[in-house]
């Protein structure tokens, strides 16, 4: 689990609702593929991506092993004023990766 | 005429009558059949997110969904409900849910009043061609639903 990208509006001013965009680099092991042996592959997905803003909870996803390889989310945000956002993502094996993102409010 | 396009695929009526003959021939085939007389895991997944609550499907949800996807393990959508999203009106969460795939869950997103828009989207694994469900769930306990088929290329995920 490792690259997290994230798209931004260059600018946004209060009010505007804006999308954000993520993505990150993760296998998404469903844990229904067998391997050459037959033996199941053990199941490894991100299971739980928050976005929050200035501290304040934006959005949350549960993911299930329907979700893509590499899980991209789209979502949007109601401009509330200046803050910085923190994105967490968090996999089967407790792993997290955290980015935190300041958006330009003008 | 032609309504077979129109026609969705999982009509109430016609799965009810469906499944009634299969019960009723039930005693006469092997396991197989039996197994479709139980209800199906994204029907019992469904439950289990409504409860007693009734979906309506007025078209305040739309699922954006490719007619046919291209690459099976990426296939791309988007919901989006009409909301104003304020304290007194707002949707809660969207779930997703395959009629097909192995595990019926895909995902549930969960929106908050400063998220503006009840509106998310991301890239989903079809094993087969199906219909998938969006269900949103609103503030008032209410669910709104909508579901679209999804084709997926012959010789697809599912053998993968």
């Amino acid at each position: 689990m490792t690259r997290p990208r994230v798209r931004l509006p260059e600018r946004a001013s209060v009010g505007d609702v804006i999308e954000i965009r993520t993505v990150i680099t993760h296998v998404m092991e469903t844990g229904q593929r067998r391997d050459l042996d037959g033996k199941l592959v053990p199941r490894l997905i991100i299971n739980s991506f928050t976005a929050t803003f200035a501290g304040a909870e934006v959005f949350k996803a549960e993911l299930n092993p329907a979700i893509s390889a590499n899980p991209y989310l789209a979502f949007y945000m109601r401009v509330p004023g200046p803050g910085e956002f923190e994105f967490t993502w968090t996999d089967d094996s407790g792993a997290k990766v955290a980015e935190k993102l300041r958006l330009n409010v003008v | 005429m032609k309504p077979k396009m129109d026609k969705p695929v999982l009509d109430r009526r016609v799965f009810v009558l469906g499944t009634g003959a299969v019960a009723a021939i039930a005693p006469f085939l092997t396991g197989k059949a039996l197994a479709q007389a139980a209800p199906q895991a994204w029907e019992e997944a469904l439950k289990r997110l409504v409860g007693e609550a009734q979906p309506t499907t007025d078209g305040r949800v739309t699922l954006d969904l490719p007619e046919i996807a291209d690459n099976c393990n990426i296939v791309p959508f988007t919901i989006s409900v009409e909301s104003p999203m304020t304290e007194k009106e707002h949707v809660k969460a969207i779930h997703v849910i395959s009629t097909a795939n192995p595990l019926p869950n895909v995902a549930t997103f969960r929106f908050t009043l400063l998220s503006g828009k009840a509106s998310a989207g991301s890239r989903m694994r079809l094993a087969q061609t199906q219909e998938v469900i969006a269900l949103a769930e609103l503030n008032d306990g209410k669910f709104l639903m909508t579901r679209r088929q999804a084709k997926v290329a012959i010789g697809g995920c599912g053998s993968s």
